[in-house]
Parts: structure tokens; sequence; C-alpha cells
């Protein structure tokens, strides 16, 4: 009979945090930017640099700690990872080994298996490494420091995941959290969050775990489930043919569909830790938690539920609204202005998400305000514009949040109301089209509609279709 | 000599440290790890026990920066002595993933 | 008075009353430099051109009253660990050969706001590692002294260039007694401040947790007008304390009345050569005739600080040093396969055999399976050091000793066996374990003619404590000087 395996995964996430500065110095963390143009002696290692510690990153490391149930070690301190490597200006890493900021957290995921929860071992601070460019022409490798000193927190779980489905969720718990925190836009496809997977097998029943392998270079959800897949049964494999399985680090190649070890010779993987001198120990105050826990925001379940019984919207509705914090503050702020909860809903669902598909833009990059979005609403029930002239409207309030009262005014898109006007284009348009007329009259419903359009025409898009229709319907 | 330091040691830290020793410097190496070892072995002649490591020797902490930005491009300067640069970067060996 | 005796406080007077400009004693100086320089080589670079510039700008600044402070117009000597801008920084190590800093240490920037000329970068053991300056890959330096021996280290430079008139003052860094005992061996005063009083930025990085800058001078004044400038707190260096009482010219005072003042036993036992030990006693004995209370006490744990020292220093150097791989700055290496081909032979190639051994070892205590016993072990020591202190400070002001075991040794005889070279540090090594201030003054000379050093040591941010302590004693001393020869 064949064994039954279980796979069994632990997660290593990286996230960089949203901080205008790098960890240990004043240097910009904008995206972008030639080659080395955000960089300072400290954050390229030039000699009698010295690290201080940027205030936010501790307080977004704590702020996540506590959105996933840690606890908050009260005094910790960073230690020097040693090894030599050219993206990395100290041949140091300065991280936390033996003091992490957070431990011992949990979160909740949902699959379709049901509900279960993923331990987090710890959470620690460390500072990213730069960037290494592989030079067509020559051969040699070529290294930018802007990434380097970016400052990343590095979330550790339990080895409790089961399958790719469970990783999948919790990655997106993960995300999910630290992104209504502010802490990180977690886009895996940019870096701004990456996940290492380690992996064993066993029989089922087993207790003890197999040697685990680490890999790397997974660059989206559907890289990690693949992998996940493959590294499961290369270990299977080899367990089968009674080979070991080899602890290493493996590089997950995506368009191979395929790993391979990166272990090289010359790395010895001895690290040596130890507490860094130049920095100093944190020591956190009761009080100091008190503050970030305060400041913690309306999490997305909790959120779910309010909107249900506050707005009593669709849960269609609510799941695309609180997919996005700032989409969710936008819809809130939207609705105190006055605009009805539905109707905002819309504008958000449809129109929104439309352009930001098209903009290949996330939820967090909308710019438009709410009194900008509650100004629009108004004006499209007072029947000030009409809904092709309102998606116009919106389309310019998408690009560049301007004002829609003042862009109708300067643009003079307001609908024509004036019914003696409009019907005195009616006639026109009637009188101009006799074949239309004439089909419409013969039953031909549709050409209503093409005398509509010619009526819109006339009036640059400036008339309420449904009063042109009404006017036709009449003078026919 | 209590502490025997092997070839194999020698290797090892010279990997570690990225150091590349002669057939000779190696061998003085054995002898002067051996020599350092068997001094710091003194060490253990006192009673540590309950005594926590000092790494640190002022009790100060909480030493932070504001999240602000304060260095603009220094490329220049950081590039200035460097051994190798093209296109605004540092040429390096090349690396391999 | 010969120009180049004055002392930096008694030039910058004269400057300000006009009785010198900033110019002559700039080309005073750098005329006995390159008098001397071929006799001592206590300098890597001399930047003759800079001198003579900033000297017309500090002179200038002088006259429009924007420079008031007592150094202004001052040449002084950096140690070349320190980095400086625009001037060549090698830490007399072959691996920055062609290194130039872009920004310079705060100490160094204190310096120039006050007015200082900087005349060049002072010759030093390899990156601090040694007790002698031999280490230097430009070249050893000599004692002003007696030539055949050395100037003590790893501020070897700069303690022979203010001894032999080459400046008026230097900076020097201490890590295990690095300025005082030079300072010791070459008959000037050394000062190494309580951890965290002088910026660390900019100084590169020998043992981060133990490092501190410091004067080399020749009187206490001048120590104690040149630590009120240098001494700052710097949010570049998160080490660094923010001190309300750095206005330590006020403890310029001849009184000791009263002052407790310990003397251990154990710094004077075996090993200790026989006239130190007579000077050194003769001064406490002064000390007591002012009116201090001189006893003596056991402080313990002496022997455990060489080993303890070691351990840490190495440990911190060889992960300070990681940053020295040919990519960024420095010596690359010419040929090579490969990129940690490149590593290695940069490094082996750059780097003297001292600091290779230093690497090794630090790697080794640091390494997985050893961290536990060699590493941590040392920081537990490093506890108990620091307490003994302490619980010795309950008792005493001060604490008052020899600076080194011996005077200068000759050169060429301390390389070959390092432990013998590294128990000589046996006086001064736990004074920065503890993170404690630690002045030498000279107190006599040996039957060979070469200096003897004593040692005042603080408890933390008591440096006017021994500011006081050593300014008495020299009051009651009397002048101390070397006979140039003309």
């Amino acid at each position: 009979m064949a064994k039954q395996y279980e796979t069994v995964i632990g997660l290593e996430v990286h996230v960089e945090l949203a901080t205008k500065t790098k960890i240990f110095c004043g240097c910009s963390t904008a995206f972008g930017g030639e080659p080395n143009t955000h960089t300072c002696p400290v954050c390229t290692g030039m000699p009698g640099s010295l690290p201080v510690l940027n205030k936010q990153v501790l307080e977004y490391a704590v702020a996540v700690g506590l959105a996933t149930n840690c606890n908050i070690t009260r005094y910790c301190k960073f230690d020097r990872k040693n090894y030599f490597y050219p993206d990395n200006p100290q041949n140091y890493q300065i991280s936390q080994l033996y003091l992490p900021i957070c431990r011992d957290g949990k979160v909740e995921i949902e699959t379709e298996a049901g509900k279960k929860f993923v331990g987090i071992h710890e959470i620690h601070m460390e500072e990213d490494a730069g960037k290494l460019i592989h030079d067509e022409w020559e051969d040699c490798s070529l290294v930018d420091y802007n990434r380097s000193g970016v400052p990343l927190i590095e979330i550790v779980s339990e080895p409790d995941m089961r399958s790719a489905d469970e990783v999948i969720a919790y990655l997106e718990k993960l995300r999910m959290t630290i992104q209504y925190l502010g802490a990180s836009d977690c886009k895996l496809q940019e870096g701004s969050m990456r996940a290492d997977v380690n992996l064993s097998i066993r029989e089922v029943g087993a207790k003890e775990f197999g040697t685990r392998t680490e890999m790397k270079n997974l660059n989206s959800f559907k890289a990690i489930a693949r992998a996940i897949e493959g590294e499961t049964e290369r270990q299977i494999d080899l367990i089968e043919s009674g080979e070991k399985v080899i602890q290493e680090t493996r590089r997950w190649d995506d368009n191979k569909g395929e790993s391979y070890a990166m272990r090289s010779k010359e790395d010895a993987q001895d690290y040596r830790y130890f507490p860094d001198p130049d920095l100093v120990p944190i020591s956190l105050t009761e009080e100091y938690l008190e503050e970030i826990r305060k400041r913690q925001p309306e999490f997305r379940e909790a959120k779910m539920l309010r909107y249900k019984e506050e707005f009593d919207l669709p849960e269609y509705d609510i799941d695309i609204i609180t997919a996005s914090k700032h989409m969710a503050d936008l819809f809130e702020a939207t609705v105190a202005l006055g605009g009805q909860p539905k109707k905002v809903s819309n504008w958000l669902m449809v129109e929104t998400l439309r352009l930001l598909k098209e903009n290949g833009l996330d939820a967090e990059d909308i710019c438009f305000s709410p009194e900008n979005l509650s100004k629009l609403i108004r004006m499209t029930d007072a029947k000030e514009i009409n809904s092709s002239v309102a998606k116009e409207v919106f389309e310019a309030m998408f690009k560049e949040n301007v004002d829609p009262e003042a862009y109708v005014e300067e643009k003079g898109l307001k609908t024509v109301n004036d019914e003696g006007a409009l019907r005195k284009t009616v006639e026109q348009v009637i009188a101009e089209n006799p074949q239309s007329v004439e089909d419409y009259r013969n039953g031909k419903e549709k050409a209503i509609g093409f005398l509509v359009g010619q009526t819109m025409k006339v009036m640059k898009g400036k008339a309420d279709p449904g009063m042109v229709n009404k006017l036709l319907k009449e003078l026919l | 000599m209590a502490n025997i330091i092997s070839d194999e040691t020698i290797e090892y830290v010279g990997i570690l440290a990225k150091l590349e020793l002669s057939e000779e410097e190696k061998e003085q190496a054995k002898k002067d790890m051996g020599s350092m070892l068997d001094y710091i072995d003194k060490l253990g002649e006192l009673d540590t026990t309950g005594v926590e490591p000092m790494s640190h020797v002022f009790p100060v902490k909480n030493v932070f920066r504001e999240d602000v930005v304060t260095n603009g491009d220094m490329r220049e300067d950081i590039l200035k002595n460097a051994p190798g640069e093209k296109d605004g970067m540092f040429v390096v060996p090349r690396t391999f993933e | 008075m010969d120009l180049l005796q004055m002392t930096a406080v008694s030039l910058g007077a004269a400057i300000k009353r006009k009785e010198v400009t900033v110019k002559e004693a700039a080309e005073a100086v750098l005329a006995q430099i390159e008098k001397k320089e071929s006799d001592y080589h206590c300098y890597v670079t001399v930047d003759r051109e800079g001198a003579l510039k900033q000297a017309e700008e500090v002179q200038k600044k002088i006259d429009a009253g924007e420079l008031t402070g007592p150094l202004a117009g001052v040449p002084v000597a950096i140690k070349d660990n320190m980095c400086t801008k625009d001037l060549l920084t090698t830490c007399s190590s072959k691996i920055l050969c062609n290194f130039v800093p872009t920004f310079s240490a705060q100490a160094v920037e204190n310096l120039q706001q006050a007015g200082a000329v900087i005349l060049g970068k002072t010759n030093m053991d390899e990156f601090a590692m040694g007790s002698t300056t031999e280490t230097s890959a430009y070249g050893v330096t000599k004692n002003p002294w007696n030539t055949e021996h050395v100037p003590g280290g790893s501020s070897g430079g700069s303690a022979a260039a203010v001894a032999a008139g080459e400046c008026f003052y230097a900076l020097g860094s201490d890590t295990g007694g690095s300025i005082r005992q030079p300072a010791s061996f070459c008959g000037v005063v050394g000062l190494k401040p309580t951890y965290g009083t002088v910026s660390r930025y900019g100084l590169i990085a020998y043992g981060s947790s133990l490092d501190q800058i410091g004067p080399l001078c020749k009187d206490v004044t001048d120590c104690a007008t040149i630590m009120e400038v240098i001494a700052s707190h710097d949010s570049k260096d998160s080490t660094s304390m923010k001190r309300e009482d750095t206005d330590f010219t006020s403890a310029l005072v001849e009184d000791v009345k009263g002052m407790r003042i310990g003397i251990p036993r154990d710094y004077f036992g075996e090993g200790l050569d026989p006239e130190v030990k007579e000077a050194v006693l003769a001064a406490a004995e002064t000390l007591k005739e002012k009116g201090a209370i001189v006893e003596e006490f056991d402080l313990s744990l002496v022997e455990y600080a060489i080993p303890t020292y070691y351990t840490i220093a190495a440990a911190e150097a060889s992960s300070n040093l990681e940053r020295f791989d040919g990519i960024k700055y420095g010596y690359r290496t010419p040929e090579y396969e490969g990129l940690h081909n490149m590593y290695k032979k940069s490094r082996s190639e750059g780097f003297g055999p001292e600091v290779k051994r230093r690497i090794m070892l630090g790697s080794f205590v640091l390494s997985s399976g050893y961290y536990d016993a060699y590493y941590l072990k040392a920081l537990r020591v490093k506890a108990l050091i620091k307490k003994a202190f302490d619980d010795a400070f309950t008792k005493y002001d001060v604490i008052l000793g020899p600076v080194a075991p011996t005077t200068a040794p000759k050169l060429g005889n301390s390389l070959s066996d390092p432990i013998k070279m590294y128990l000589g540090d046996i006086y001064t090594i736990s004074i920065n374990l503890a993170g404690l201030p630690g002045l030498s003054i000279p107190c006599g000379t040996d039957s060979q003619g070469l200096p003897i050093g004593m040692q005042l040591i603080g408890d933390c941010f008591q440096e006017k404590n021994l500011i006081r302590a050593a300014y008495t004693y020299e009051k009651a001393r009397g002048a101390f000087g070397r006979k140039e020869e003309q």
C-alpha cells in the first residue's frame, strides 16, 4: 500500500516597511531613482559610519506584532549577521536573532477546509541589501545600494501549514493586516513582500519532522503554489528511492518549473551573530505599547461585520470595498459627507476598479478625495450632469483628483435641463432625420435610440437622455 | 598547549573571514591561535553563573532618529573611492544567484 | 620661548594677543616636521599645502572676531584612523592605501570649528591593533626620546609627534590603552575619556564597544582644553552620551585635599619594572603630600582582563573589518578569479599579519559552537570587571597605578611573541572594558632616560577628578621635557 505523506510548511516572509527613510540613515526609500542616488556613508558601509535607528520602523514592527497577537519583547537588541556578498556593504547585515521584537503570535486563516491558526514564531527588524545587476556586455556584476538599508521586518511562521492553499491564505491574511496598518504595501511582484518557503514531508501520523529545505525566488502566488507542489514531489521521490533529503537552500525557477540547490562551497553559512555594539538596546514601556495599541485600525473582519449592520450593503460589495483600507476609508468618508452607501459603493466597485485595472494600479493608488466623490454623486443625483458626462468627469477625477464642480463649470458640461431649448433641438433632429422617424413610426423601436443619439450629439452630450427619450416619444 | 588547532579549523576560519594564508602562515596561525585560546581558556577559572553577558557598558537605550529624509544625492561622493565603477554602480566580479 | 615648545593653550593665547600669527605657527611646525620626520617618522601624510591654506583662513576668522576659542589657530595632528575630508586616511594599512574620505570625523569637525589647523595624519599600528606602532604598513615610528625604542601604540605617531614638536597636540584613539601607553612611552599627557564622551562617527572602528578618541598633548591644561572641544553629543552615533559636565577646564585646580586615591596591589606585583614602580609610587607620595588620602587595596580580576579584552576586541574587529573587501573603496587585488577569490586575495594582501591574526581569532570565537564558551563568557567576565571597579569607586575617587609594566621597549623586540606583547596592556585594558576614563601623565624617567607614565583612573564621567589630580601633581612635579637637540 502506498505511503501517505503530509507536507509541512513554514514561511519566512520579508516585508519592506513603508517608512520615508531607511532603517539606519536618513536616505530616502523612494522607489526608482538612478542607481546609488539614495545612498550615504552609512548604507554603503563607508569606514567610520555608524547606524541610528529610525523610530518609525520600531512602531511599525510593534504594530504588526500586536495585530498578529504576538508578545512584544520589552527589551530587545540588534545583532550582526556576518557574511560576505557584494549587495551587503558592510558584509554584515544588522538584524535581530537573540531578542527579536515580537514572538509567539498567531493569525487565523480560512481555506475551503475551514479555519485554523498559523503560529508566528517571531518577527524581527532588519535591513535590506542592495541590488546586484548582471552586466550583459562584460563579465562582471554591478551593485546599486539604493535598496541597502531599506527597513524590513521578517515574519517567521511556525511549520503549521499543510498545503499551498493554506500558504496562500496565510500570505493574504498577512498582507491584508499589514496593508491595513499602512506598514507596507506588500506587493509580491514588486518585492515589498517576499516569501521563502520551508518545506519538509513526513508520513501521515509521524510525530517527527522531516528534513526541510528552503526555497527562494518565489515572486507570485502561482509560483509559490507550483514550488510547493514541485518540492513535495521531489522530496517524496527522494524518500521513496531510499535517499535522504539534504537540508539546503534551493532556488525556484518558475519558467522551468523546478528548483536547484544554491549552496556554494565558498559559503560556510556560519553567520557568527553577536549583539551590534554600535546600536543600543530598545526598552519598551507599557505606555508605549498602549499608544501603539490605540492606534491600531479596525481590521477587515470587524469592518465587514460593521458594514453589514451599518450600511446594509450586499456581501459582495463589502468584500470588494474592504479589500483595501484606503478604499474602505474613502467609502466611509464619502458616506459621511452624505453619499448614499449603495451609490458610493457602485462608483467604487464599477468605475474605480475598472480604471485601476486598466492602469495597472492598486486600490492604494486611488488619489481622488471623498469630498470630490461625494460632489460627483450629488451632481448626478440632482441631474446636473447625465451619466455619460459623470463618467467623463470621474475619469478626470481619477487621474488628477479634479473638483467635479469646477471641472463641469470649466468645460461647460452641465446638462441642459431647459425643456424648451431641448424641445427645439428634438424637433430639429426629427426634421433632419425623416428615415429614422419613419422607421420608428413603423414599429422599429431601436430607431429612437438613433434619434436620441443624434440629439445628444447636437447637445454635445449635455442633455439628460431620459428626458430626450420622453420628448421624442411625445413628439412622434 | 592544550588547544590544538587543526588545518581544517584554519581553513574554515579562512572561509569565514575571507583570508587566504600561505602554508607558512597557516602553520604560524595554528600556533598563534592555539596559544591565544590557551590564554583565553583562563576565563574558565571564573565562576560566572548568574552573570548576564554585558554587551553595552552603560544602560543607554532607545536612541532613535525621526523618519525624515535628510540625505540627498550623494552618488559622486559614494563612488569617489570605488576601485571599479560603471553607470553609477560599483563593478564587482560576476556573482551568481 | 621657542615657539615649538609652547603648549597648545599658550600658543592659542599668543595668537590671540597677536604675538604670533597662525601662519608663523604653522610654518614653524611644518619646518620641524621636515627636519625631524626622517628621524622619527611620525606621519603617514603631511598636508603642507592644506595646513597653510587653513592657517590663512583661520587667521582671517580670528581677525574678524569669528574664532575666539583657546585653540584657534593651533596646529594639530590627527591619528590616521580618523576620517579627514579630502585627506588620505589609511589606518596605516595597505588596504586603505588610496582611501580619501568624503567626510570628516565629528571630533575633527569639532576641532576645525574651533579653528584648528590640521597638519596631517599620524602613523599608528595597523587598524589600531598593536602596542608599538610596528605593525604599520608604512614603516615604524621611532621614540623621540631614543630612536632605538618604540613610541608605543597604537597612537605612536601622535604621541611621538607631540614629543618631537612636530605638532602642538594630537588626537589619538584608545581601545586597550592606545592613547595612554604611547603617552607614557613618549613623556606626554594622554586621556581616554569615558566611553561615549567623544563621538565615534568617522573613527574607523576597531573594537566598537571599547574605542574612544582622546588628546595627546604637552600638559594637563591642554588636555582639559582639547577635551572641551572634542566632547559633544552626536546624534549620528547611537553610543554617544549626552553630558552636561564637559566644562573640563573648570577642574584645572590645584587641590587634592581629601581626595581618596586607591592603589591596587594587583598592579604592583610581578612583572612590573622596579624603576616604573618606584616612579609611580613616588608620584602617589607627591599627591599624598598635597593632601590626598592614599591607600592600597585589592582590585581583583586583573589577570582576566587581557583574555577578556582580546576575545571581545578581536570579535568586534573581525566584524568591523569585513567591509574592507575591495569593492567599494580601498585596495583591490589586481588579478583574481571570481568573487570569493577577489575577496580573499584583496584582504590577504591588504591586511598585515597582526590584523589577520586578530580577525581569525575574532571569527573563531564568534563561530558556531564557540560563541557561548568564548564570546559570551568574555562578556560575563566584562560585567564582573566593571563591578570590581564600581565597588572600588565607592571607596575611592581616583585609582592610581602604572600605565605599562615597562618603559618603551626596543624596536623589533615585541612582535615575535604576541602574548607577551598583549601582556603589556595589563594596566590599561580593563579601563576600556569598564568604559571608564583614564589619564596618563609623565612622572619620571628610567635609568635609560626613557619616560615613565602614571595612570589615573576615574569612575565613569569623572574626568574632572583625573584632571584635578593630574594638574595638582603636574604643578608639584614641575617641568618635564625632553632636551630637544637643536
